[in-house]
This record gives C-alpha cells, structure tokens and sequence, in this order.
C-alpha cells in the first residue's frame, strides 16, 4: 500500500519549547488515520510541519511523496485543509469563504457544494464576523469536503459542533473513504476517532507512543470484568494479566490484560458464575493509560 | 452605579498592556513643545531677531496654512505656534488608546470574557475614558512644567490646558466612533477623518490670511488653537472645549448603555451566498479586503488637494493685493513662490500620509497571519510569493494611487484659479510622484521586517513618526545634518519649483527595491504564524 504520509524522527523548536520530539507518522492511501492526543502534544505544529507551513528542525517529511516545504503548491492541489481554529474574513460571507477556498485549490463541485451546505444546516449569507464557533467550523467542512482533493486534512474538525452535526461529520467521513479519499484526522474526542479511524497515532509530548489499527491497539489493552461469582474467588487477584481487583462478598471487579482474558474466565467459570458483564477495551482507555502512567 | 462596577480593575489591566506605548507617547507630545522653546531661545538671542522671524512667518500663508497662526512675537508664542503638529499627534494617540481598550477588544471576544464577570456595562468606556483623561492631565502638566522652564508666564499653562482639552475631545470622539461600529477598524477610520476633516477646515480658514475665519472657528483643532497661548490668553474657549469634550463623552455613554455586546448602530445585513468572479484568488482576496482602504484614502488625498489647492491660489492673491508683502516676495521669487511653496508644504505633508496607508497595508498582511487566515490560503494551492506580493502590490501601489489621485486634483485645484490647469497639473503632478521612491522606502523597510523579523513590523509607526518629527522639527531643533538625512523624506526634491535632482530618487528607488526583495526573500523561509 502507498503511503500518502511518511514522517521520521521530526523535530521543531520554539524558542527553548519543544514541541516535536522525532516523531514519526506514516498515513496509508485510502485509510482513514486518526491522529490523537491531548492539547499542546504537537498535533497541530505536525500537521502545520505536513503542510509546509512550519519548517522542521530536523527528521524528513514526504507528502506524496514530495517535499512539503519546497513543492507545498503543487501538493496543496491535492489536498484540503481544516485548521483547529477555523478564523473567517470578517467582511466575507460564509458561502464567498467556501468558493474562495475551492477556487484557491483548483476547483469544487457546485452540486456537491450546495448539498454539503444543507446537510451542515449552514446560511451561507452570513458575515464572518457573525458567525458562532460551530458555524465557522461548518465553513471551513464544507469547503474541505467539496473539494476532489486525495487528502484531507483536518484538525480537530469537530470542535464546537452540536450532536446532530457531527453525526453528519462522521456520515461525511464513512463517504470519502468509501471513495477512497484519504483522511487524517486529529481529535482529542476517543469516541470519534474509534467510530471513524481504520488506524490512529496517539502522539505525546510530541513523539508518537502507539501506533496501529484499532484491533492491534486493542490487543495491548484490558477488558473491564464484573461478576457475581457462586463461590469465593481464591487464587483470581494474583493470576498473570490481572489488575485492580476488588471483592465485595460475592461480587468482583478486575480489569485483565487482552492475552490472559482467556485463563481469568476459565478461573471465574470454575468457581461458578451467577452474573456477568464484561466491557471490551476502549481507546479511552489506552489512551489514559499512556498518559497517566507515563505523567 | 452598577454600570460601572469594576472600571478600577479594567483600568488597571489597560495600564498594564500599555505600559510601554502609553509613556512613549505621553513623553513625547509632552516634552517636544520645551525642547523647541529651548532651541528657538538658542537659535534667536535678540528678541528683535524673534519678531522679525515671526512678522515673517506670519505672513506666508503657506506656513500659517499648515501650522495656524502666530499669536505673537514671544519665544513662547512662537514654540506654541511651531508645536502645533504634537497636538494632532497627541489627538490621534489618545483616541486609537480609546478605541484599542474598547472596540477593539470587544470585537477580538475578550469583551465577552470580561462581561461576564462582574463587570458594568459601561465600565470598559470608563476604564478607557480614565485612562486616556488621566494620561491627557499629566500630559498637560509635564508641558506646564517643562514650557515654563524656558518661557514662563500664564501662556505655559494655557497651553498645557490646550493640550488637555484637545486629547479629552478627541479620545470622547474616538469613544463615539467605538460605540457607532462593530469593527474596530471602522472606528479608526471615523476618527481619522474627524481628525483630519479639522485639520482640512483649520488648514483652508488659516490660509486666507484673516485670523477669524468661520472655517477655522468650527475646525475642533482650530477653535482650541484660538485659545491663544502666550498671546493674550482666551481662556472662555478651554471652558467651553472641556464641555464640549465632556459633552461627546457622555453621548458615548449613552450609546453605549442602549446596545447589545458585539453590535454597532448599523446591523449587518446578509451578503452574498456566493463569491462573485473576481473573488478566485489572491488577487481577488487582496482586493476585497483592502478596496475600502485604497478608496478611502483616494478619497481622503483627493480633498485635501482640492481644498489646499485652491487655498495655494488664494495664498498668491493675498500678496498681490498687498505691496508690503508683495515686495518681501518678490526677493524671495515673486508670488507665484508663495503658492508654490504651499504645495510643497502639502506634498510634503502627503508624503507621510502615503506611507502611513502603505505601512498600515502591510500590517493588515501581519494581522491576517496572526488571525490565522494566511494558514488555509497557503494551505490551498498559493505560493507565498504570489499571496505575500500582492500584499506587497498594494502596500507600495496603494500610496502611488493616493499620489497619482493628488497630483491631479491639486493640480487643478491649484492650476484652475491662477496659471491655468494645463501648466500647474503636469508640475503638481510630477512633484507628487516624485515623493513616491521616499514612500516606497518607508514601505519597503516595513516589507523587509515582515519577512525578516515578523514580530516587529509595528515598529514601522514607530519609525513613520520618527521620519515625521524629523521633518517637522528637526531643523528647528536645530539636529545635526545626518540625522536629518536618516529620513528618507529629507532627500526628495521641493517641488513644485524647486530644482530636480535624479540620483537621490534612484537611491531611493534602489534601497526600497532591495528591501522589498528582502521582505520576499524572507518570507519565503520563516514559519507562519
């Protein structure tokens, strides 16, 4: 498979702040990659970095396989773009910003447009100055979405709209990568990225600490136990995998590791169970787990 | 009272963010009057010398035009007369104060934050007006203490309350401008305009020659001028600018209490929901975003030349009907000089109007990437050399259309009374152009900042206003010759009348080339943001 994406060992100073620490990313063609971490990780100064817009210190960085700081407008033609924080022309309306954006790229699709105004629910006649958080939000997806760029970029695309309208986003997303476009998206909200994601990056401190498709990550995980057990359950808190045990009567609770789920279920049936409920490994979870133990 | 709960501790948060700019200016507006007294004493010991100079001085029309003017023949009257320029100055600084602790926040959402909290509605203008008012008192006083020093008499405290009550009233303008528009910006522009459509009318009534022009009288600049420091003091007139001030600012407050956070009086209205075929790229945004500024300024140019054109016509009729006058001219090159050396004074003037539009463009490029709206243009198929050079285009275009618009008008203005159009528009308008290399200069250093050193392109105003007193005062005070030469303004040629000399504009034209060059070059290799 063809890597739209590669980076190794990226590095960026500011002033005596760093914000890249050799990170390495690689986005395939066709899939849809999230990129997570918490705010001020990197994930804006890398995607900053993809697009030429900041310069790395060091480390290499191909986008299409071209160098994105000195080819940036010929590979812009490719691609679209959602800033973090979507700031519009004050005297610009809404629907000016879209067509604008899409001219500046190399062309949209007016159908495809008008569609994706309606289904963001957004009036394009409005000033950019008059606009919510959410509404510019709409501007920026619609003029990102509208475009037949190969790759879009978008960075916390999600920020500040309402339920209804990210369930447009993600319904959007399913779209583009059923026609194989490519997507990376940077979030800090697990839940998107677990509907949306086929792999994901989670990035810290401006390295990237996991890398793999959701079922890989999942693997390295621990799935939520809760019984109620015919028998006291001897033995159980000190088999391998096993953490955070707690016993109250006849009820347990423990968390074990993916490879062992296998060995504490045997256990648990030999003692008798009465009631089960087992809740499978979250990405919220990983993600917690790298940040707390690592803090 | 409730409205103003909080106005201590906005006021303070006002001082703290303006704890460099507001002193540097306050000094300067304060102290320059002293230090032109002073060199005024030094350049003329014998107080007959003083009065020739200022029997002389009084009457050029040209120089009367541009400075108000001369109330008498003492050093104080005449360090007031000269002065003049610290005032609009003074004016202009106190009300872009106002407006930067007002609409300026509000609109950048901060306003919200604050309005939040318990905090009036009102207490913002307040902080504002407390700030710029307490900063105009000690203003005044700073120039009390320090003209007194050199001239004494009741004309230094005249002329401290002048001050006072010149800034009060144009930082209460500036409080209505905020309160009129949503944008900050806007505001600014009103204010310019109450600015210079006084100076205009003061300029125009002054120019006649007679003292007591209706023209000058309705000039808020020109009424607070007859106030009369050190020449027979009229102290009704400061009574009645501080109510008059006092006045403006309540009907801020007013304005203020009767709207919604964020709004203006004009609600907007819907646009567009499609971008028309002239908005497809760069070019097409620039142009969007800056027209209103390129044709206000057009506009601006286009009647201050025909005003002071016509008023340099009037300025040769005065000499003629004069004998007395007409005879000291005629030693100084025949009436015909005088109307010329009025346009000098304006051109002159105009120059450093044009570089202030072309650096205030190329800060507008700054303010677009730090507003973060450079990302998704260059993020989009736009190299930053086309996106940045036609910034570049109309930050040194904008200036030579505001000229080219001078030239014209004032040529016919100038030319329509007297000598006749077809002879005056050519030489008005080569005199015009040929500020042009001096003002791309300006702009150009601004450009090369841009690229080289980002954060400090607001140095530029800095540096305009350096360029402007150099102009203006440096050779009253009496500076050495280079340091009169570090502005670019000081090596274009008098015109119209004076001799044309190519190689300084060529230098000039050089310098500005590379520096723009060096603005691209630049650009091209920094991060943005």
């Amino acid at each position: 498979m063809e890597n739209i994406i590669e980076a190794t060992g990226l590095t960026k100073h500011f002033g005596p702040t760093r914000a890249l620490d050799g990170l390495d990313l690689t986005v395939r063609r066709g899939e849809v990659h999230g990129f997570l971490g918490p705010n001020g990780a990197g994930k804006s100064t890398t995607i900053r970095v993809l697009l030429g817009l900041l310069k790395s210190d060091g480390g290499t960085v191909t986008l299409f396989g071209g160098d994105p700081w000195k080819d940036a407008v010929t590979l812009h033609k490719r691609l679209a773009y959602v800033p973090g924080d979507v700031t519009l022309w004050p005297t610009l309306t809404g629907g000016e910003v879209i067509d604008l954006l899409g001219r500046l790229r190399g062309g949209t699709d007016p159908a495809r447009r008008d569609e994706l105004i309606q289904r963001f629910e957004l009036d394009p006649r409005k000033k950019g100055r008059t606009y919510s958080k959410g509404n510019r939000q709409k501007v920026a997806l619609v003029a990102a979405l509208a475009s037949d760029a190969e790759l879009l970029v978008l960075d916390e695309p999600t920020s500040g709209l309402d339920p209804l309208m990210e369930s447009v986003f993600q319904a959007c997303i399913n779209e583009e990568r059923a026609n194989g476009r490519t997507v990376l998206l940077s979030s800090h909200i697990l839940a998107e990225a677990e509907a949306l994601c086929d792999r994901v990056s989670i990035i810290r401190a401006g390295r990237i600490v996991e890398t793999g498709t959701l079922a890989e990550l999942r693997h390295l995980t621990r799935t939520s136990i809760r019984a109620d057990l015919a028998g006291s359950p001897d033995g159980l808190s000190s088999l391998a995998g096993v953490h955070d045990f707690t016993a109250e009567g006849s009820q347990v609770r423990f968390q074990v590791d993916t490879a062992n789920l296998d060995d504490a279920l045997r256990k648990l049936t030999a003692v008798g169970v009465r009631g089960l409920t087992s809740q499978p490994p979250t990405l919220e979870e990983l993600f917690m787990r790298h940040y707390r133990d690592e803090r | 009272m409730n409205g103003l709960a909080g106005t201590g501790a906005l006021t303070r948060l006002a001082l703290r963010r303006d704890r460099i700019i507001l002193p540097l200016w306050a000094l300067v507006v304060a102290l320059f009057p002293m230090s032109v007294a002073s060199s005024f004493k030094s350049l003329y010991t014998d107080p007959k010398q003083l009065a020739d100079f200022a029997h002389q001085m009084q009457a050029t029309p040209a120089i009367v035009g541009f400075y108000g003017p001369v109330y008498g023949d003492t050093l104080g009257a005449l360090a007031a007369w000269r002065s003049g320029i610290l005032l609009v100055i003074g004016a202009l600084a106190a009300g872009l104060t106002v407006i930067r602790h007002t609409r300026a926040e509000e609109e950048q959402g901060r306003r919200e934050l604050l309005g939040a909290t318990a905090v009036g509605r009102q207490a913002p203008l307040a902080a504002a007006f407390l700030l710029t008012g307490a900063a105009s008192v000690i203003i005044g006083l700073l120039l009390w203490g320090g003209i007194s020093s050199v001239a004494p008499g009741a004309g230094a405290l005249a002329m401290g309350v002048q001050y006072i009550v010149c800034l009060w009233f144009f930082a209460a303008v500036a409080g209505v401008a905020a309160q009129v528009t949503q944008s900050a910006r806007t505001a600014r522009w009103i204010l310019g305009a109450v600015l210079g459509g006084s100076f205009l009318l003061r300029a125009a009534g002054d120019a006649g020659g007679s003292q007591d022009s209706p023209l000058s009288w309705i000039s808020p600049l020109g009424f607070l001028q007859r106030i009369r420091p050190y020449g027979g003091e009229r102290w009704w007139i400061a009574a009645v600018g501080a109510a008059v001030a006092i006045g403006v600012a309540l009907w801020a407050y007013s304005l203020s209490s009767q709207r919604d956070l964020d709004a203006g009086l004009v609600a907007p209205r819907p646009g567009p929901a499609r971008a028309s075929r002239l908005l497809t790229g760069p070019l097409g945004l620039t142009w969007r975003l800056q027209r209103g500024t390129l044709i206000g300024w057009a506009v601006g140019f286009a009647v201050l030349s025909l005003v002071l054109g016509s008023a340099a016509n009037s300025a040769g009729d005065a000499v003629k009907e004069s004998p007395q006058l007409a005879d000291i001219f005629r030693r100084l090159g025949g009436a015909g000089a005088l109307g010329d050396l009025f346009m000098v004074t304006l051109i002159s003037i105009a120059a450093i109007a044009a570089a202030a539009q072309g650096i205030q463009t190329a800060l507008r490029a700054r303010a677009e990437e730090q507003a973060g709206r450079v990302e998704p243009v260059l993020a989009a198929a736009v190299g930053r050399t086309r996106w940045w050079g036609w910034w570049i285009g109309f930050a040194l275009g904008g200036p030579a259309l505001s000229l080219v618009v001078l030239g014209l008008c004032g040529g016919i203005s100038y030319g329509a009374g007297g000598d006749g159009v077809g002879r005056q528009l050519p030489r008005v308008l080569g005199a015009a152009l040929a500020v042009l290399p001096a003002v791309w200069l300006t702009v150009g250093i601004v450009v090369a900042l841009f690229g080289l050193l980002p954060r400090l392109v607001a140095a530029g105003w800095v540096l305009l206003a350096a360029f402007l007193l150099l102009g203006q005062l440096g050779a009253v005070l009496q500076l050495p010759q280079w340091a009169l030469d570090l502005s670019p303004f000081s090596h274009v040629p008098h015109l119209p009348g004076g001799t044309l000399s190519w190689p300084p504009l060529i230098w000039l034209a050089v310098l500005a080339a590379l520096l723009t060059g060096a603005g691209v070059w630049g650009f091209r290799r920094r991060d943005i943001g």
